[in-house]
């Protein structure tokens, strides 16, 4: 099962970061520089420069508490950074809304799990698809033929999106009902339905099995070369982390303490120190 | 078991079934009426269980299903009501034909309750929670004394609007419409049944349709998870300002449909306690459930009347009433009783009891 995925060779960029090869030439679908938060006296986040090429599978990883929930939470919105700038496409998002982010192109998913649990997992994608079908309320309200078409595009969408995790079948099941890992699967799908450029996983790997994992390994990748966009993942897993992550980001108590490939990263002395402990767990 | 449907067929299902109670409802009724089986007290009922309906719905989809608590829904059917009567009285010689003056005495009436939604609204929809229903409650006594001083009369120069008696200041021929604290009368009764029973079924289409759309799914996603709706790109303040103004559109014709059914309406009727009222209507019909709001306004309204026998102690009555249906309903026990006794019921019972153990 230790089965070896393709990696892209990183090279480094002007930013003083690294990106993969095949991305070199394109402008990095992110950009943070000097991005920090405070709550009250706590600072959460600080300093941090993150740049993510078009394509990349970037890993953020650290110890509990050590802020990279903050991190996504900043780079979505749900709370305003109090320093920094994050590029998006290189368009600066300062002052948008979690919405307004995520129609430029960031979705993401949940640590814990948020699925609309009363709706069914047809309707959860449908949700997503929010911004991608259109048609306005009114003719929802009167069933103008614009309802009629729009809604067959949206199912035939959602059911192509589901398939990614051949979750046809349970397209009219409760979302709420499926079991955890198909939960988690289900939150991925919503956030790729809104048709984005840059997709955070947090923890997508949280409660499966190594089988389960495995898939999950083989299915990012496979979003990734579909739908040509760059994810960025936090997790626990290092087995997942350490197989497919390009980039990887080493957070301790909100500061960046390592940044690099997954060999660097394991070798390097802060990181084993800080996260790793003695050297006895990981790799 | 029952052959599982799809939810797609069994919506369908749903909402045909909610249509046909209230046609079915309809023609029962008009048939006694014809035939004098019913009382004149139950008769003069007919018109306010139309409106009642239309406002426990309208209400239903913000407290249900955009699940913001609203304590001022009260307040848009007074706005509804009054400047429909205007519009009536206003309109006596462009109009004659009574049925159309009706139609656009209701259209008026919606239209400048949506208004009185979209601007309350603004300021409502920032907050979230027991603050919104406090604010809300704010606004419908605000919109009750506002129209408890409104002097409004109509001559051939138009409408005018004033703050008392002295300040209306009509050409000959004019004729004060709505006076302060005495409220709107010298009007004619314009409504009947079946134009309530067909704004009841517009207002049914209206929200079920509206359910059942882009729109509605996203006022839905809101109401389960506001963070991850917002993460996948739906705007909150839209789309809960949509549920609000079209609640507050059919609040509107609701309360003039209810005001044109009397010769004469005063603003204290729309107070807090008629707020209440048709939350009451909304909670026992079970909240997000469409039908429940219809059967339960229906049956409330009516409910008093039948207890005239027991005059004296017949709000104490209703009060139990009210008590015993709520325990009844929410009792997991209860539920699970009836669940074997009576399996088709009870099974959509203690369906629903879980699903609430769950939320």
């Amino acid at each position: 099962m230790a089965k070896e995925f393709q990696k892209g060779k990183m090279v480094p960029v002007p930013s003083h970061s690294i990106v993969p090869e095949r991305d070199v030439d394109q402008m990095p679908v992110l950009e943070c520089s000097h991005l920090g938060i405070d709550f009250g006296g706590l600072t959460a986040v600080n300093e941090l420069n993150l740049t993510i090429g078009r394509t990349e599978i970037a890993g953020l990883i650290g110890p509990n508490g050590a802020g990279k929930t903050t991190v996504f939470n900043l780079l979505t919105k749900v709370y305003q950074p109090t320093r920094g700038t994050i590029l998006l496409n290189g368009k600066d998002t300062h002052g948008m809304s979690t919405t307004q982010v995520n129609r430029a192109g960031i979705a993401r998913t949940f640590q814990n799990i948020r699925l609309f649990t009363n709706l069914t997992v047809e309707d959860n994608v449908r949700i997503g698809l929010h911004n991608q079908v259109r048609y306005p309320m009114w003719d929802g309200v009167f069933r103008l033929p614009q309802f009629w078409k729009q809604e067959k595009v949206a199912h035939e969408k959602a059911m192509e999106l589901l398939s990614i995790f051949h979750m046809e079948d349970l397209a009219q099941h409760q979302a709420g009902s499926l079991p955890y890992g198909a939960q988690r699967r289900l939150e991925i799908v919503r956030a790729l339905a809104t048709n984005p450029r840059l997709l955070l996983l947090d923890e997508p790997a949280a409660g499966m099995n190594p089988s389960e994992t495995h898939d999950l390994m083989e299915n990012i990748i496979k979003i990734r070369d579909t739908f040509h966009i760059a994810i960025m993942l936090i997790e626990h897993d290092m087995n997942l982390v350490m197989g497919i992550c390009e980039g990887i980001c080493v957070l301790n108590f909100g500061e960046v303490i390592a940044k690099g490939t997954s060999e660097e990263i394991q070798r390097n002395p802060k990181v084993i120190e800080a996260y790793l402990g003695s050297g006895k767990k990981g790799g | 078991m029952m052959k599982q449907l799809s939810p797609a067929r069994k919506r369908l299902l749903d909402n045909a079934l909610t249509y046909g109670i209230v046609i079915v409802a309809y023609l029962v009724l008009q048939l006694m009426s014809n035939a004098e089986l019913l009382s004149s007290t139950l008769e003069g009922q007919l018109i306010p269980i139309c409106a009642y309906v239309i406002m426990a719905v309208s209400l239903n989809l913000v407290v249900g299903i955009s699940g913001e608590l609203s304590l001022g829904h009260a307040g848009f059917m007074s706005v509804g009501a009054f400047s429909g009567v205007v519009a009536t009285v206003a309109l006596q010689q462009v109009i004659p034909m009574d049925s159309l003056r009706l139609v656009a005495a209701l259209a008026v009436g919606a239209v400048m309750a949506g208004f009185a939604g979209f601007i309350i609204g603004i300021p409502v929809l920032r907050l979230r929670g027991d603050y919104l229903a406090i604010v809300t409650l704010a606004f419908g006594e605000i919109i009750k004394n506002v129209i408890n001083c409104l002097y409004i009369g109509v001559d051939e120069n138009g409408i005018h609007f004033a703050t008392s008696q002295a300040a209306l200041v009509l050409a000959e021929g004019g004729k004060a419409v709505v006076k302060g604290p005495m409220g709107a009368s010298g009007y004619s009764k314009l409504s009947s049944f079946t134009a309530g029973f067909i704004l009841v079924l517009i207002t049914l289409a209206i929200v079920l349709n509206l359910v059942h759309s882009r729109a509605g799914r996203a006022i839905l996603a809101l109401r389960d998870n506001r963070i991850a709706a917002e993460s996948v790109g739906i705007s909150a303040t839209k789309y809960k300002m949509m549920a609000f103004v079209t609640s507050a559109v059919l609040a509107g014709a609701a309360g003039a449909l209810y005001a044109l059914s009397f010769g004469s309406i005063a603003a204290k009727k729309f107070d807090f306690n008629a707020s209440i009222l048709v939350l009451v209507f909304v909670v026992l019909g079970g909240l997000g459930n469409i039908r429940g709001s219809v059967i339960a306004a229906a049956l409330l309204v009516v409910l008093p009347e039948l207890l005239r026998e027991f005059y004296d102690y017949r709000m104490l009555v209703y009060a139990i009433i009210l008590i015993l249906v709520m325990l009844l309903t929410n009792s997991i026990g209860i539920r699970q009783f009836l669940a074997q006794r009576f399996s088709r019921v009870g099974r959509i019972l203690s369906k629903r009891a879980m699903k609430g153990v769950e939320n």
